[in-house]
């Protein structure tokens, strides 16, 4: 079994530093107070990880493989890249890896009916999935926005059984989801389990989601020292509300000689208010139940925000990585619209690998950053998904078609 | 002894129940819903809830969700909130709650909010996403200014959270009636009834009912109980369909004196 040692982080009420915490509505303290306690025994219980473990084996594909990126280092002129590849997992990302943790929570807690917010449509069909193995009926709450450019991943989960309610308040996009998803909540506590799928909503989420993602470092970190017999110098990751960068982030932190970069949406460029990049431009703030930067204005009402990934369209960001800015532990960074496009190109056409939106965001940093490093250095990228969904988004771009150089 | 302290001492000297009415602030526009307060006021509403309309309001549901869209749309934020607060204060002396979500009052900042408030003539507060847990950087200053900080239970709190919030809040304990949204409901479960009363007998506090209560029967019904009914949705309907038109304040101020009737 895989070493699963405490991390101090958060306090017992949730908080990371000043950021973190429960800020909900009454009704639903109870229902958090009793999904922290189940997870605890859970996380104990060595026979949960027996079955989880089993199931990341078996039926996820893991252990996912570290893979060396040898013709974009070439191109690069710079650091060795390194690749893991979270976009051979089950269903296409990252995201199985905490809905089959979650999954198994809300069969031991005896709830009967599983709900989820979903932006890109990556999280909704890891959840539809596992609740079509476990046979526990499920509804994916997802933005109208999102159900029109992901309408790919809205057919899967339709197959898989699920059902998804699209939502059409606010600006139709993954935090309008989630406010839905909360009034479900709200309404059917009792009987529902909230199954979130990133680092965000109030304690428990952000650590219990952080903790099932974690396997990502803890495979990532051996196989890399085995790949190059030494850390990676540099650590990069795509940041929406954060799932996969804390679980690759998470085994890093305690060595501070490797540097950790979490990528957000730069969307149409900073300047132009057009983005997602909650950590640069946002101010502190609370959001669907936890205190962190958000995207707002003067008045803290919260603003729409922008990406050609819907993955990272969302105005927050979980309160672990408002931590680490704060603390200076992580360095947040973005790339625009544009840019992704040519980082998802960049791969595509030197290594045959499609990523997905969202993690072509860290593809396109990576490299950038790669360029200027010495060829003795490295850089380790998350590949969180892969670009399946998004073929309908890159034929509007014009993407495509194009002969490689 | 606070304002709304005295309207429930009031009230019990007087053997009737307490109406507790919600508004939007700024639906349809300040001006008209300046008129709405005054007209809730004038009708008899022991104490009024003025709504700061916040972006993503997860614990309502669709009126009122429309209503914070109208308000913010008209301009509406927590300073503009406070204005308002003042004008009507120039008519009126019912007591005053400001209500809204946590985020637009973080960002005013507590320790400015509350003097503002209570400068304006607010009597207290109500974070609808601020359990007592996280209250530790709002309280202070709430307490400071002489404010009311009124704490929420709820169908699935548990008596350990029930009292442990009765303590930490003054003013009025607000009793959410059902697990769900605000909105109008046309019954309330039977459950309530029970669990009012267990509520009402465990606390110091006085206990107001709200959620789901529409009409002056369920308001009766829900205060058998309880020291007051609050009616939320049902009030700002008529401010949906009315909007500036000045038929609306009359069509409030009936509803008003319908449901203050049956509470007496």
């Amino acid at each position: 079994m895989a070493k699963r040692k405490g991390n101090r982080m958060p306090d017992p009420a949730g908080h990371f530093g000043s950021f973190g915490g429960r800020y909900v509505a009454e009704t639903l303290m109870s229902a958090l107070i009793e999904l922290e306690k189940a997870y605890r025994k859970a996380w104990g219980d060595r026979s949960f990880h027996r079955e989880l473990d089993g199931l990341l084996k078996s039926y996820a594909g893991r252990p996912t493989p570290l893979y060396f990126a040898g013709r974009l280092t070439e191109k690069a002129g710079g650091a060795r890249i390194y690749i893991k590849r979270e976009d051979l997992a089950h269903t296409g990302s990252h995201k199985i890896n905490n809905t089959l943790g979650q999954g198994l929570l809300a069969r031991r807690m005896g709830k009967r009916r599983v709900i989820a917010e979903t932006g890109a449509g990556q999280h909704g069909v890891a959840t539809a999935t596992v609740c079509a193995r476990m046979g526990i009926p499920c509804e994916i709450y997802m933005g109208e926005e999102d159900v029109r450019r992901q309408s790919h991943n809205v057919f899967r989960m339709r197959l898989l059984g699920a059902r998804v309610n699209p939502v059409t308040s606010g600006s139709r996009t993954l935090k309008d989801a989630m406010n839905e998803a909360l009034r479900d909540w709200v309404t059917n506590v009792r009987t529902t389990y909230y199954l979130i799928g990133s680092t965000a909503g109030p304690h428990p989420y952000p650590e219990m989601v952080r903790d099932f993602q974690s396997v990502i470092g803890r495979e990532a970190l051996p196989q890399f020292r085995k790949a190059e017999g030494k850390l990676p110098t540099a650590v990069v990751a795509c940041v929406g509300g954060g799932s996969n960068a804390m679980g690759i982030f998470t085994s890093f932190l305690r060595y501070p000689g490797v540097r950790l970069y979490g990528v957000e949406a730069g969307g149409l460029g900073l300047s132009s208010g057009k983005h997602g990049a909650t950590l640069s431009r946002g101010k502190v703030g609370v959001l669907h139940g936890s205190k962190s930067f958000l995207l707002q204005d003067a008045t803290g009402q919260i603003l729409e925000a922008h990406s050609i990934s819907a993955g990272l369209d969302y105005p927050g960001v979980g309160p672990e990585h408002a931590w680490l800015k704060e603390t200076g532990r992580a360095e947040y960074v973005s790339v625009t619209d544009a840019q992704a496009l040519s980082g998802f190109s960049l791969l595509s056409l030197y290594e045959g690998i499609q990523p997905a939106l969202e993690s072509s965001h860290a593809v396109a940093f990576a490299y950038r950053l790669a360029k200027k490093m010495r060829s003795s250095e490295t850089v380790l990228v998350n590949l969180s998904g892969r670009g399946d969904k998004d073929m309908g988004i890159l034929m509007e771009m014009g993407e495509g078609g194009r002969d490689g150089d | 002894m606070t304002a709304i302290d005295a309207a429930f001492r009031r009230l019990r000297a007087s053997g009737e129940k307490g109406l507790v009415v919600y508004l939007t602030a700024g639906d349809p526009t300040p001006a008209a819903s300046l008129r709405y307060l005054r007209a809730a006021a004038d009708a008899g509403a022991d104490i009024i809830e003025v709504g700061v309309p916040f972006s993503d309001p997860t614990a309502d549901g669709p009126t009122i969700e429309a209503a914070s869209r109208r308000a913010l749309s008209s301009g509406m934020n927590v300073a503009g909130a406070l204005e308002l607060v003042r004008k009507f204060r120039g008519t009126h002396a019912t007591p005053i709650v400001l209500f809204g979500y946590f985020n637009p009052f973080y960002r005013y900042g507590w320790s400015s909010l509350c003097k503002d408030a209570r400068e304006a003539g607010v009597d207290g507060f109500l974070v609808v996403d601020l359990p007592f847990e996280e209250s530790g950087e709002a309280l202070p200053s709430i307490r400071k200014a002489g404010l009311d900080w009124i704490p929420l239970a709820a169908p699935t709190s548990g008596m350990a959270r029930v009292r442990a919030v009765d303590r930490a809040g003054s003013g009025f304990l607000y009793l959410i009636s059902v697990t769900g949204v605000t909105g109008v409901r046309k019954t309330l479960p039977p459950p309530v009834a029970a669990w009012t009363r267990k509520v009402a007998k465990a606390t110091r506090l006085p206990v107001a009912v709200g959620f789901g209560i529409s009409s002056p029967a369920m308001a009766a019904a829900a205060t058998r109980h309880a020291d007051a009914a609050v009616v939320g949705s049902a009030c700002v309907k008529i401010v949906e369909r009315n909007g500036r038109g000045s038929r609306g304040p009359a069509e409030l101020s009936r509803f008003v004196r319908s449901l203050k009737k049956a509470l007496r």
